[in-house]
């Protein structure tokens, strides 16, 4: 061989050596990736930004006209706005914002102990047959529309809630502190069946995602609790529930979420009152998603829309907190287990 | 202290018969280890003794375990109580990852009803010397046991199965993920140990069952899907040197496996 072929060779040689381990190679793949995600990243926030920007905009004269701070106070009385006055502003919405808080409130309280615990039954506890017919149930449970669970509130809960609310009257109302929550009259429609609708609503949010949590308990931990002598109950609490408890805080604020937005199955059960705050949660009330729904079709008053828009934003205000507290606290909590999640 | 005598167990995962007609003493007071090939069994057989196989689904054994005179597959027997009776230690650390250091060496303790401070901080304290850990946790015992090194996190759960002073130590491959040094320490613990617990190692690592153990058995199997069979189970230094089968012999001097 010539000698100088035989250099063009070995430099063809290195070339296509180069050639494949040249960053270029990966980083197209990469790049169309990285840039597909940073798009719809992008997309996301925009989207978000948007609707934000609409319902500000949407509620901006209201806020003008009344002034932002003069929405902070409890009674909502659109006829008697009018649109030379400004003073005092009929649209005051912390009733709203009351009722949306302590309807999720309870709604999480009955919620996520009895999910989790159905949760532990179906993945821990159950025989294997069971365990589908459980499972595809509660996911059914997620498939019925929200209206049906109102229909249900109005027909089944609110005449079964009147024993309870009885017994909540004559007992817990008399307890000193706490007592003003549970004082009658009790008139069936109120905060108390709205809660109840709602943890059933939020229910299988709530199971699914600790369900799922749970079955990513390491073996080796489960095994590790068993052979130290662990009952049944003592290896969920030593292994399972430890290592899911981020997971499940982050399937309850989920589960929150979803309770701060229900419309329908609240409106028809809540009572929709609107002129003050019922601290008894056997009185009627209103949330901020209620109020929009039961008055938007028919506002017909000066910044009366408007002021539901102001309601709108409240309300989204409101989830935003939400989900970026439930965030810090699943991303500490993942942080101290040393996992993320 | 207690001696096992495995009689003539079979151990079956669903239809697949994993283990065949074993049958062994292990005495008290001494180190006895579980070679073989990979799959043969060990594994299946060493969890036999805890009655941690039946947790597997579908998972069943044919034949009896007894500890001392108790038969512990009896009829009366809770599962439950045999395995506080008898610790175990895995092939991979698992502290539980979410627990301090110290609530990791009290777990068992707590499980069985322990709740005096001064006895669980003795027994604490105790168990991480043992296990060669105190001085470098004694600061931090509050900290996850998930944030040792790998060495460190299966020296605690030495810790952790000594803790309840059980009658019987189970070591799955103890060694197998760790380094040369932590090895070491590992070995030297289970030659403290031996005085009081009747221990089984199951190793892969030829000189490790020379160096620490009394008695060694040889498992193996005849083919992919057959079931593993005790070949032959003797003092360590007749099996390393003189043993009586020669797939043993191929097995320990490394032309097979
Ligand atoms: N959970 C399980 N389900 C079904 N089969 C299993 C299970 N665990 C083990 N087996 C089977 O049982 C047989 C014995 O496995 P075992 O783990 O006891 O072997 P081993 O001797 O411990 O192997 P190694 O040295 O690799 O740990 C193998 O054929 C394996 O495939
Ligand atoms: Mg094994």
């Amino acid at each position: 061989m010539p000698k100088g072929k035989a250099k063009e060779v070995a430099r063809a040689e290195t070339s296509s050596l180069a050639l494949q381990l040249s960053k270029k190679r990966r980083i197209t793949g990469d790049a169309i990736f990285a840039n597909l995600n940073r798009a719809s990243g992008i997309a996301v926030i925009a989207l978000l930004i948007a609707m934000i920007w609409f319902v500000l905009s949407e509620a901006t004269p209201s806020l003008r006209h009344y002034g932002i701070f003069s929405f902070f106070h409890t009674r909502w009385a659109p006829s008697e706005a009018s649109l030379a006055s400004s003073s005092p502003n009929p649209y005051g919405i912390v009733q709203f914002i009351y009722g949306t808080a302590i309807v999720s409130i309870i709604a999480m309280v009955i919620s996520v102990p009895v999910g989790v615990g159905v949760a532990l039954f179906i993945s821990e506890v159950c025989p294997k047959k069971l365990k589908k017919t459980l499972t595809t149930l509660t996911e059914l449970l997620a498939a019925v529309p929200s209206v049906v669970y109102g229909f249900w509130g109005i027909a089944v809960l609110v005449p079964a809630l009147r024993p309870a609310a009885g017994f909540m009257e004559n007992t817990l109302a008399k307890i000193p502190g706490v007592g003003g929550f549970f004082e009658g009259p009790f008139f069936g429609f109120s905060i108390l069946a709205a809660s109840v609708v709602l943890s059933i609503m939020v229910l299988p949010t709530v199971i699914a995602i600790s369900r799922e949590v749970f079955s990513t308990v390491p073996r080796d931990h489960r095994e590790a609790a068993i052979a130290l002598g662990g009952t049944r109950w003592e290896v969920i609490r030593t292994a399972v529930l430890p290592y899911s408890r981020s997971g499940v805080v982050g399937a309850s604020f989920l589960g929150l979420g979803r309770a701060l937005g229900e419309t329908i199955a609240v409106t028809m059960v809540i009572g929709n009152s609107v002129l003050g705050i019922s601290w008894s949660i056997l009185g009627q009330g209103a949330t901020l998603a209620s109020v929009i729904a039961n008055e938007f079709t028919e506002a017909n008053q000066p910044f009366h829309i408007e002021s539901l828009f102001v309601a709108g934003f409240a309300l989204m205000i409101l989830t935003l907190v939400v989900n970026v507290i439930a965030r810090v606290i699943v991303a500490r909590m993942g942080a101290a287990t040393g996992r993320a999640s | 202290m207690k001696r096992v005598s495995v009689d003539a167990v079979s151990a079956y995962f669903g239809a697949h018969k994993a283990v065949e007609d074993v049958s062994m003493v292990i005495e008290p007071a001494r180190v006895t280890a579980l070679i073989g090939p990979s799959g043969c069994g060990k594994s299946t057989l060493i969890r036999t003794i805890n009655r941690l196989h039946e947790v597997v689904p579908g998972a069943r054994i044919e034949g009896t375990v007894h500890l001392d005179e108790i038969d512990i597959y009896g009829e009366s027997i809770d599962p439950v109580l045999v395995r506080r009776q008898i610790g175990m230690v895995f092939q991979r650390p698992n502290p539980f990852p979410t627990m301090s250091i110290y609530d990791n060496v009290a777990s068992g303790l707590r499980l069985n009803r322990v709740k005096n401070k001064d006895t669980l901080d003795s027994a604490v304290e105790r168990s991480l010397k043992l296990a060669g850990l105190w001085d470098e946790v004694s600061s931090r015992l509050n900290n996850p046991g998930g944030g040792l090194s790998g060495g460190q996190q299966q020296r605690l759960c030495i810790a952790r199965a000594i803790a309840v002073e059980p009658a019987v130590l189970l070591m799955d491959e103890p060694c197998s993920a760790l380094d040369p040094i932590s090895t070491l320490k590992i070995e030297d613990l289970i030659h403290e140990l031996k005085e009081r617990y009747t221990i089984v190692i199951v190793t892969h690592n030829m000189q490790q069952a020379a160096r620490v153990s009394d008695v060694t058995a040889f498992f193996t199997i005849a083919g992919a899907g057959e079931p593993g069979r005790l070949i032959e189970m003797d003092e360590t230094s007749k099996i390393f040197t003189n043993p009586g089968d020669e797939r043993t012999e191929a097995y320990v001097t490394g032309r097979f496996g």
